[in-house]
């Protein structure tokens, strides 16, 4: 399943990638390919910027606007400012966390 | 990252008073630790039962710190999870008959997801309670195993440099840790993966209905109100017998919005939540309509105007929910619906006036 194409905030510098393979490892939408010694995005439309990239990539040659994508949690934001956040719990990836 | 300061003198922990789900305690290298049983109690099967199904539950949580399960040593591998019961419990089920340390985060009660999310699954708390539990004393290893999860909370290279223990992501499921183990902390592609199968969907379902069931009433009485009112007063007969398509039809747009879509999301054309719970929205009012078959045109306006609006944002919601929707494709969507939805609520409003001043023939 894919969300709304062409709209992902995911950047990779493949100057600064050194190919370690981190990113792949914890992407949970295989987003991210080896090709040769660097990383490259094989499939934009397929990430939900959860950032675990990001955060994981000790080179910095990753970046993404990470965020929630909930639309309660983005109305919220709206509607009373702070950033948007699943505080109403429990949603998103439930079942899946361990 | 933020400094992490030692409050806690080394060994608190052990001190606390024994926590109801522990069974025993084990010898370890930094002393006795609670020690856990992989087989869950019929009580702690009905905790995950309703966790699964019904809304989040605010005081689920387990004592964070360290626990054994089986006999593990200094060569046993060491898990980390949430202090969310349910994340533990999957967490204990996983390992049994296996010899392993799970190391529990405060997270103040939340999964590993959305505790990851917020932060609070977070490398700061992860190094400070592998300190508090002494791991470079516990374990020759110099390895914690992750849920893979967690990663969006946890930066691994800085856990290395703060503590020298290596960081492997373990898999999104708990079911999978022990294959993962035994084939040496190697995941397959499919462990990596993050599936969202019409199972999940449709244990998530009760979650979008039943909040939108919570609105309902206050729909049903506006409805009513506005079916009933006239300017004798509020007519009980009118009010049913105008109002009773539209309740239905609401009935309808909670169906087809929270249930409906998430069901067959694949199959909906579009990538656009909006749009797809609109199509249902649509298909459902239309069914629905064919039982009134008399229905004036004003009636007729507002049905088709506000019933699949009402459905598309009530499908918008299950963004909250889905495994795939990223931020950015949230924003689009909301960019473009909320002026729509706002505009059909607008002139339903102004139609629906329109229908009780000729009603009342006042002008
Ligand atoms: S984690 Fe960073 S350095 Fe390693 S492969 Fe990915 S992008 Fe390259
Ligand atoms: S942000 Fe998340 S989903 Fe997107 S590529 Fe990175 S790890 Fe994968």
């Amino acid at each position: 399943m894919k969300y709304i194409s062409k709209v992902v905030s995911l950047k990779l510098n493949a100057e600064k990638c050194v190919g370690c393979g981190m990113c792949l490892e914890v992407c949970p939408h295989n987003v991210l390919r080896m090709e040769g010694r660097k990383a490259v995005i094989a499939d934009l439309d397929g990430c939900m910027e959860c950032g675990a990239c990001m955060t994981n990539c000790a080179f910095g040659a990753i970046t993404v606007n990470k965020g929630v994508g909930c639309a309660a949690a983005i109305i919220n934001s709206l509607l009373y400012g702070g950033e948007p956040s699943c505080d109403c719990s429990g949603g998103k990836g439930r079942d899946s966390c361990c | 990252m933020p400094e992490i300061k030692l409050t806690i003198a080394p060994g608190t922990f052990k001190e606390l008073k024994k926590p109801p789900y522990a069974t025993g305690t084990v010898q370890s290298a930094i002393g006795k630790v609670w020690q856990v049983p992989a087989e869950l109690t019929t009580a702690d099967k009905f905790g995950i039962f309703r966790c699964r199904t019904s809304a989040y539950r605010n005081d689920y949580k387990v004592e964070p710190g360290l626990y054994a399960i089986g006999q593990p040593g200094g060569a046993s591998d060491i898990i980390v999870t949430a202090n969310y019961k349910y994340s533990f419990d999957v967490v204990r089920r996983a390992l049994k008959g296996m010899s392993a340390w799970i190391l529990v985060l405060n997270t103040k009660g939340i999964n590993v997801w959305c505790a990851a999310g917020k932060g609070t699954f977070g490398t700061a708390e992860l190094i400070k309670r592998m300190q508090l539990a002494q791991l470079d004393k516990l374990s020759e290893r110099k390895t914690i195993i992750l849920p893979q999860l967690g990663a969006v909370g946890i930066s691994a290279h800085e856990v290395r440099k703060a503590t020298g223990f290596k960081v492997v992501y373990g898999p999104v499921h708990a079911k999978d840790l022990r294959a993962f183990i035994s084939a040496g902390h190697k995941a397959t592609k499919e462990m990596r993966t993050m599936e969202f199968p019409i199972t999940s969907r449709m244990a998530l379902v009760p979650m979008e209905v039943i909040p939108m069931l919570k609105k309902y009433p206050f729909f049903a009485l506006i409805v009513l109100l506005a079916f009933g009112l006239e300017p004798s007063g509020i007519l009980f007969k009118n009010a049913i017998g105008g109002g009773l398509p539209f309740l239905a039809f609401g009935l309808g747009s909670i169906f087809t919005g929270a249930a409906l879509t998430p069901a067959l999301l694949p199959f909906i054309p579009t990538r656009s939540f909006a749009v797809k719970g609109w199509i249902t929205g649509v298909v459902g009012t239309g069914l629905l309509m064919s039982a009134f078959p008399h229905f004036n045109t004003i009636l007729l306006g507002i049905t088709l105007l506000f019933f699949p609006v009402a459905s598309s944002y009530i499908a918008l919601q299950f963004t909250g929910s889905t495994t795939f929707t990223g931020m950015s494709g949230v924003n689009k969507e909301l960019k473009t619906s909320i002026p729509i939805y706002l505009f059909s609520v607008a002139v339903s409003v102004l139609l629906l006036i329109v229908y009780k001043i000729i009603e009342w023939r006042v002008l």
